[in-house]
């Protein structure tokens, strides 16, 4: 078992070196194959380890103790259990389809650039899997700085342009703010505990060592993380931008790695974060308000990616709301089938984008149906299950997310309904102004218009089946589903949620939702089945374009004043004080010394004129006492 | 007398010196200022010297304490002497070639 569970991390790390070592010396077709196949591996090695852990329950591995000191031992474990196994699962399996899909994706990119993307992308299904088999924080927290390493290094793939680069760096210092939350819990943990490693920290004799301030600072902290890697309020904003990246990037961002990480790491430590109320209301606050904000931008942007990039915000906002009305294995099912049909809607965003020669713009789309059949049938699916129709996968994880949210507050499911309408909205708003109506890019275009080659659409398809059936893992109970997924984590989750609500209600809160997202489904079909959005003209519509004005916000407010800061800094500190000081001790030696050499003039009597000041003053200095004085004194008297 | 009393006269007899060296420019008057103070202290040592024998006398009827410094000065006295001489010599030289004995000419060693 221990080389097993090795296998399934080092592969990656195999691929990794291989094509970052190689990449002038392999031909392209090798770099795919191998880095590709690294990821199967990988996910073969993932799968059998699952079926071990349902068979035998949670494998524990020690390899070596990394750190090492009196009081604290940090080892190097890796620990598989019901929830990491699962997030092996999709994180390798999902990985390996978008490796796969990457590989015709790319194909313009020359050999050593292509194993360069190859090089990154397996690094980053490394760092994601080391973060989800650590079994103590602090390897959570390399395999966390791996993936914002690697999201940084991928953003900025193409790294002749400007914007780009800025992209990626937004993304890395973004996050580097949220790991400041989660190493100062790392701090604080072993402070007051002396060990990080989930099976001593998650414990009750642990918790009993913590006072309750103690509780809500560390889970503050580590939902400050969170905030920072899964993109949600204030510290969202990178993950629009970072959509800088080759579109198979964002898939593995938004799907698998990446922005699941906080999600994993809060369903983790959901033993903590369920000690504390305080905690858990900011959670659920701010995922419905990072939900709600994030669906009222996608529903105007124009480009393709962008409104995926929100609708990805937008879901995690869902997931964290179901983190804070302690549904965490809702959560972690919606995680699962975010990642399928979010990775399967990017994929068919990059196979639309191929298509149209590197146009994002879906205003100028349209009509696409005929001419990219695959990608289009695989695209509706991914529209619909994000959208929560049943029986598709998003309807159940969405649904039980916000039956929990009911359950806790009346608010947040209102909240949470308007938020699903608008999902339904402006997925489909996408879906119908690139898919359905005229074409309307140029002639050029149309004429290179074609269907993807196998490679990338295979992926699709297959996804769209994970998709379609995915929720029958966490079918609940009133449809006669004994939902899996919650009898799985039922380890991990400490306080398993029980649904106490009626079936009938359950049934009715399912209608309406269903209803709602059908409605706004309906009324985004027939409005641009025919037209596109022109540029907004209402005070709010404008608003909404430009993104709640966050980013300008963000220049205003942060940026600006830092700058300010910086430059004073430089002008002021940095040239008069610093520089004004050293430069004035020199221009002061050199003053004091022109005027003092004319003393030196060359008379003997001015000599011995400071000769005998000199003994004078010599003699003071001696007896700079009292006794000097009594002396004179004597001597008068 | 109370050795103030000396200490006073050589105090004021130095400080004559002193000022006669700093303010006069003729080389023969800054050389008897000179030789002023050097006698001033001179003069001091012999006032020390008394005091100190007259001291040691009341525990000693028959003690030489202090006589030494009484001899010393004579040695002294040579010694200056023969400085004075050299002294003159080169005020002579220097009058020689400048033709002046004003010290604020003395001031070729400059650069």
């Amino acid at each position: 078992m221990k080389i097993l569970v090795a296998f399934i991390i080092l592969w990656p790390l195999a691929g990794f070196l291989f094509n970052g070592l190689g990449r002038n010396y392999w031909s392209k077709k090798v770099i795919a194959y191998k880095a590709t196949g690294y990821i199967v591996a990988s996910f073969i090695a993932s799968i059998f380890v699952f079926l071990h852990v349902q068979d035998h329950g949670a494998v524990m591995v020690h390899y070596f103790d990394f750190i090492h000191t009196n009081t604290l031992t940090i080892p190097f474990d890796f620990k598989v259990d019901a929830l990491s196994s699962l997030f092996l699962l999709v994180i390798t399996g999902v990985g390996s389809l978008i490796h796969l899909y990457s590989t015709a994706y790319m194909q313009e990119e020359s050999a050593p650039h292509y194993a360069r993307y190859f090089a990154y992308l397996n690094l980053f299904i490394f760092s994601m899997l080391l973060l989800v088999l650590g079994d103590n924080y602090i390897i959570m927290f390399m395999g966390w700085e791996g993936v914002g390493l690697c999201s940084y290094l991928l953003i900025g793939y193409w790294f002749s342009n400007g914007n780009y680069n800025y992209a990626a760096k937004k993304a890395f210092i973004m996050n580097r703010i949220g790991d400041l939350g989660f190493l100062l819990a790392i701090f604080w943990l072993i402070a007051k505990l002396g060990t990080v490693s989930y099976s001593e920290v998650l414990t009750a004799e642990s918790l009993a060592k913590l006072s309750s301030a103690d509780i809500t600072g560390i889970t503050l902290l580590l939902f400050v993380g969170a905030m920072g890697k899964s993109a949600q309020i204030p510290l969202f904003t990178w993950l629009p931008d970072a959509m800088a990246g080759p579109t198979p990037v964002s898939a593995l961002i938004h799907a698998a790695t990446m922005v699941t990480a906080g999600i994993y790491m809060i369903t983790r430590s959901n033993i903590l974060f369920s000690h504390s109320e305080i905690t858990q209301n900011i959670v659920a606050i701010i995922g419905i308000s990072t939900a709600l904000l994030a669906a009222t931008i996608a529903i105007k942007q124009n480009d393709i990616k962008k409104v995926l990039a929100y609708s990805t915000v937008s879901q995690l906002g869902y997931m964290f709301l179901g983190l804070g009305v302690g549904a965490y294995s809702g959560a972690v099912f919606h995680v699962i089938t975010h990642a399928f049909f979010k990775a399967l809607l990017f994929l068919g965003a990059g196979s639309v984008i191929h298509a149209m020669h590197h146009e994002q713009d879906i205003r100028k789309m349209g009509g696409l149906k005929s001419k990219l059949p695959i990608t289009h049938i695989t695209f509706l699916i991914g529209c619909i299950a994000i959208a929560g129709v049943p029986p598709f996968s998003g309807f159940f994880s969405k649904d039980e997310i916000l039956a929990a949210a009911f359950e806790k507050n009346k608010i947040y499911w209102v909240l949470g309904l308007v938020g699903a309408a608008m999902t339904a909205f402006y997925m489909f708003r996408l879906y119908a102004t690139t898919f359905l109506g005229k074409f309307r890019g140029s002639n050029e275009q149309e004429a290179h218009l074609h269907e993807s080659p196998l490679a990338m659409t295979l992926p699709l398809i297959v996804l769209a089946i994970l998709s379609a059936v995915g929720g029958a893992i966490g079918i609940p109970h009133i449809m006669g589903g004994h939902h899996w997924l919650t009898g799985q984590l039922s380890s991990i989750v400490s306080t398993p949620q029980e649904t106490h609500l009626a079936v009938s209600t359950e049934w009715i809160l399912m209608g309406v939702s269903v209803a709602i997202a059908a409605i706004a489904l309906l009324i985004a079909l027939s409005r641009y089945s025919k037209q596109t959005d022109e540029e907004p003209s209402s005070a709010i519509g404008k608003f909404f374009y430009h993104k709640w004005y966050i980013d300008e916000l963000y220049q205003k407010a942060i940026i600006e004043p830092l700058n300010k800061f910086a430059l004073f800094l430089k002008e002021f500190i940095e040239k008069k004080v610093i520089d004004g000081a050293v430069n004035g001790t020199g221009k002061l030696v050199q003053f004091s010394a022109r005027k003092v050499r004319l003393i030196q003039n060359g008379q003997a009597g001015y000599y011995i004129l400071f000769m005998v000041l000199g003994i004078i003053t010599l003699f003071l200095f001696w007896f700079n006492d009292i006794s000097i004085l009594r002396f004179i004194y004597t001597l008068t008297h | 007398m109370p050795i103030e009393y000396y200490i006073f006269l050589c105090l004021t007899l130095f400080s004559i010196g002193v000022i006669g060296v700093l303010t006069r420019r003729n080389a023969i008057i800054v050389f008897m200022c000179i030789e002023l103070m050097l006698n001033a202290v001179n003069m001091l040592l012999v006032a020390f010297s008394k005091m100190n024998y007259a001291t040691a006398q009341t525990i000693t009827p028959n003690t030489t304490a202090g006589i030494d410094a009484q001899i010393f000065v004579f040695f002294i006295m040579v010694v200056a002497a023969a400085e004075v001489s050299i002294g003159l010599a080169i005020i002579v030289m220097i009058y020689r070639n400048t033709h002046s004995i004003d010290i604020n000419f003395l001031n070729r060693l400059k650069n």
